[in-house]
């Protein structure tokens, strides 16, 4: 199953690169893996998405815990959460497509963000599964780039993930 | 006061309690060594090869439970010492590893002896810190001993870079006498109720066994655990690491398990229904094939570790939490309960138990003219009456000596158990004898292991260690060839060490004595008389067997009541 860890972790050099590295020493599988700093400049968030049997997921928690880094850990899927990924999609626009691409992309609530005469680049938020989605909508041919964050996440009600 | 960069690295190794540090010099860490020089009260010790300075740090540590600590230049300094610092991280050994660097300024322009040591070092380190300011130097030399020494403990390394360290540069030298991580809270307390609910099984078992391993021994819990082993009047069986905790003559010890161990201790393993674990990891050499590991058990499991815990075997009732404490709670809870074990069926469990045992699986020929490798371990338990520290490298010769030597007390047996380090042994024995002057030190290797790091019978000399290497020579790489012997219809590919130097006369042109013995007969008196050179060093190359195994074994992979039992035997 397909989990979203939220991390705080202390904002030293070495952080993000001890995360990366206990994946690949351990061979966890690792999706996408966002990070950048908080309201508290000596803490980052990391967001990872990873997906695994209970048992994985369990080891995965526990190694990352042990990590001196990390200050704290949720896995967000544990719970009610929201899910936010950014994608910037670039697509082959001529004369004949645009009408169609624009369409599309109102109904994924979407903004074009730069414009040229053969193109057009789409902003798009949400669940990374809505980003999938807008992928599969538009004709494969019309790609030329795409851009995502990975997404991040945050637990849903009043309480935060914080010391 | 105001010191420089390697004055306060000297000041704060002295404030922590610091009295040995093994090292090897280099440009990097020129301005620390200047340091050290004007200095009498830690003493450096000087080894032949840096790899060689981790492994003493780590016997040290091991022989002690103090952390060893070590200094290395940059470059091939750092990359040297990364064995010794794997084999530590491998078995939970508290180390401090400082490293030199270059400077700050040149740091990742490929300068001279430049070499990325905290990426090197991070998948093999509890932690590790490159220090970029001359403030954070005392606090993070803190920090070190703190997470080295505290909840699973392992070695820390800290990069230095030498601007760090400049003489002429100097700050006010404080050093924290505490330490607060908020990221970094090892768990200092097992929960009583879990406590509790383990007891409970415990008392309800009906072939129960106790399976310990080295965080008996880390955390010093060896009285606890054969308190409440006796208590219980329950079996026990012990890791490779774990061996010494309770007493290798201890009537409920069922001897080693796993890969190399006892019918017995294997075959209760097997059978059991109520498993207790205590700071042992559940390492493959340890279960064989998981999915055959204990079919019938309920499984407690203590640990300091949350990680370690359902890794790789899932467990029932997890503890996490100090071994020594959850151990003292768990004998009180027994004995202010009204309720005991299961005497009946212990009774009966421990009459199968007996059966396993008449089965004798450790026999060997004791009559052989050729000198058996189990015999020289027995001898050396002999004529050490079983109180020496024995260190050792890796192959046969460590599984005899771990199976022979029934150790007794806790830290006396030192081997490289995780990473299966060959070079461990001499310069593991060099940190023990550091650490213990007076007591006998012993290395059992083997004639290839011994070569890896034979260089330190120089440091033994310039510093008086009268070790005493007990070389099982075998002419092979004698655990390789079992295995293709086998497993490969005995092609021995490329595990013959027939060539070797003539070690008597290699060890007496270190200075040291050398002896030679090939007769079964004349084992004791050799033995006896390599002791009886209290003050010097004593190389004994004894010719053993070339054609013997380590027995009983389980194939990779079997599971636990799938062992040979002797040569040719069938699986039973
Ligand atoms: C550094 C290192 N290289 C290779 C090995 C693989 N290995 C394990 S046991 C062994 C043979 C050891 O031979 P020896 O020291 O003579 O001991 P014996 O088994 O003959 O007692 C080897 C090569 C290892 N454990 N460590
Ligand atoms: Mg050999």
């Amino acid at each position: 199953m397909r989990h979203i860890i939220s991390i705080l972790m202390e904002n030293e050099s070495g952080a993000l690169a001890r995360v990366a590295n206990l994946f690949t020493a351990r061979g966890y599988n690792i999706e996408s893996l966002t990070v950048a700093p908080t309201e508290d400049l000596s803490l980052s968030r990391m967001t990872l998405v990873t997906s695994g049997s209970d048992e994985i997921i369990e080891q995965i928690t526990k190694q990352l815990n042990k990590l001196v880094d990390v200050v704290k850990l949720v896995d967000l899927t544990e719970g009610g959460h929201l899910e936010r990924e950014m994608m910037m999609i670039k697509l082959r626009a001529e004369r004949t497509q645009r009408e169609e691409i624009k369409r599309l992309v109102d109904i994924f609530r979407g903004k074009i963000i730069d414009v040229t005469d053969t193109s057009y680049t789409v902003e798009l938020t949400g669940a990374a599964s809505k980003l999938n989605a807008f992928i599969e909508a538009v004709n494969e041919e019309l790609i030329i780039e795409v851009v995502r964050t990975g997404p991040s996440g945050i637990g849903r009600g009043p309480k935060g993930l914080s010391l | 006061m105001e010191l420089s960069g390697g004055e306060i690295i000297v000041q704060c190794l002295k404030d922590e309690g610091v009295e040995h540090v093994f090292g090897y010099p280099g440009g990097a860490v020129l301005h620390i060594y200047d340091a050290f020089f004007k200095q009498k009260e830690l003493k450096h010790i000087l080894v032949r090869h840096e790899q060689a300075a981790g492994h003493a740090a780590d016997g040290y540590a091991r022989a002690t439970g103090k952390p060893g600590v070590v200094l290395v230049t940059s470059g091939p300094g750092a990359t040297n010492v990364v064995t010794g610092v794997a084999t530590a991280f491998m078995d939970s050994i508290p180390m401090v590893v400082l490293t030199g660097q270059v400077p700050t300024p040149v740091i990742g322009s490929d300068a001279f002896q430049e070499v990325d040591t905290v990426g090197i070092t991070r998948p093999c380190v509890k932690h590790n810190f490159l220090v970029k300011r001359l403030e954070d130097l005392a606090d993070t030399i803190k920090k070190a001993f703190y997470i080295a020494t505290t909840g699973r403990p392992g070695p820390v390394v800290i990069d230095i870079p030498k601007d760090i360290t400049d003489p002429g540069i100097k700050i006010p030298y404080h050093y924290p006498n505490k330490v607060k991580m908020r990221s970094y809270n090892p768990v200092v307390k097992g929960h009583l109720g879990q406590i509790k609910k383990a007891v409970k099984i415990l008392m309800e078992a009906e072939r129960p066994v106790f399976y310990t391993g080295g965080g008996v021994v880390l955390d010093d819990a060896a009285k606890p655990l054969t308190d409440l082993v006796d208590t219980l009047g329950f079996p026990i069986t012990q890791t490779l690491m774990g061996l010494g905790a309770y007493p290798g003559s201890g009537k409920n010890f069922l001897g080693m398990l796993g890969m190399h161990g006892t019918y017995e201790a294997n075959m209760a393993m097997h059978e059991t229904d109520v498993l207790i674990a205590v700071g042992a990891r559940f390492d493959d050499r340890v279960t064989g094939h998981v999915k055959q590991f204990c079919p019938d058990a309920t499984i407690i499991h203590v640990d300091i570790d949350p990680s370690s815990i359902s890794k790789n075997v899932r467990v029932d009732v997890p503890i996490v939490g100090p071994v020594k404490q959850v151990l003292k709670d768990m004998l009180k809870v027994v004995n202010e309960g009204d309720k005991k074990p299961k005497q009946q069926a212990l009774k009966k469990w421990w009459k199968q138990i007996d059966k396993w045992r008449a089965m004798d699986c450790m026999k060997y020929d004791k009559k052989s003219e050729l000198i058996k490798p189990q015999q020289a371990v027995e001898m050396l338990h002999k004529v050490t009456k079983g109180d020496a520290y024995v260190t050792s490298d890796v192959g046969q010769h460590q599984m005899f000596a771990a199976q022979f030597y029934r150790f007794d007390k806790p830290r006396r047996w030192i081997n490289s158990g995780g990473l299966g380090t060959m070079g461990f042994g001499l310069p593991a024995a060099i940190g023990v004898q550091m650490a213990h002057p007076k007591a006998e030190v012993a290395v059992v290797t083997g004639e290839s292991s011994i070569q890896m790091c034979i260089q330190e019978l120089a440091t033994c000399l310039q510093y008086d260690l009268p070790i005493k290497i007990i070389l099982l020579n075998n002419g092979y790489m004698g655990m390789v060839r079992q295995w293709q012997e086998f497993f490969y219809d005995s092609r021995y590919s490329q595990s013959g060490m027939s060539v070797t130097p003539d070690f008597v006369k290699l060890t007496e042109s270190y200075g040291h004595i050398g002896m030679r013995v090939e007769k079964s007969e004349d084992l004791e008196g050799a033995m006896k008389e390599a002791f009886s050179h209290k003050d010097r060093l004593v190389f004994l190359d004894v010719v053993v067997d070339p054609s013997e195994n380590v027995y009983p074994m389980i194939a990779a992979g079997k599971g636990h009541h799938e062992m040979y039992l002797s040569p040719g035997s069938e699986l039973v």
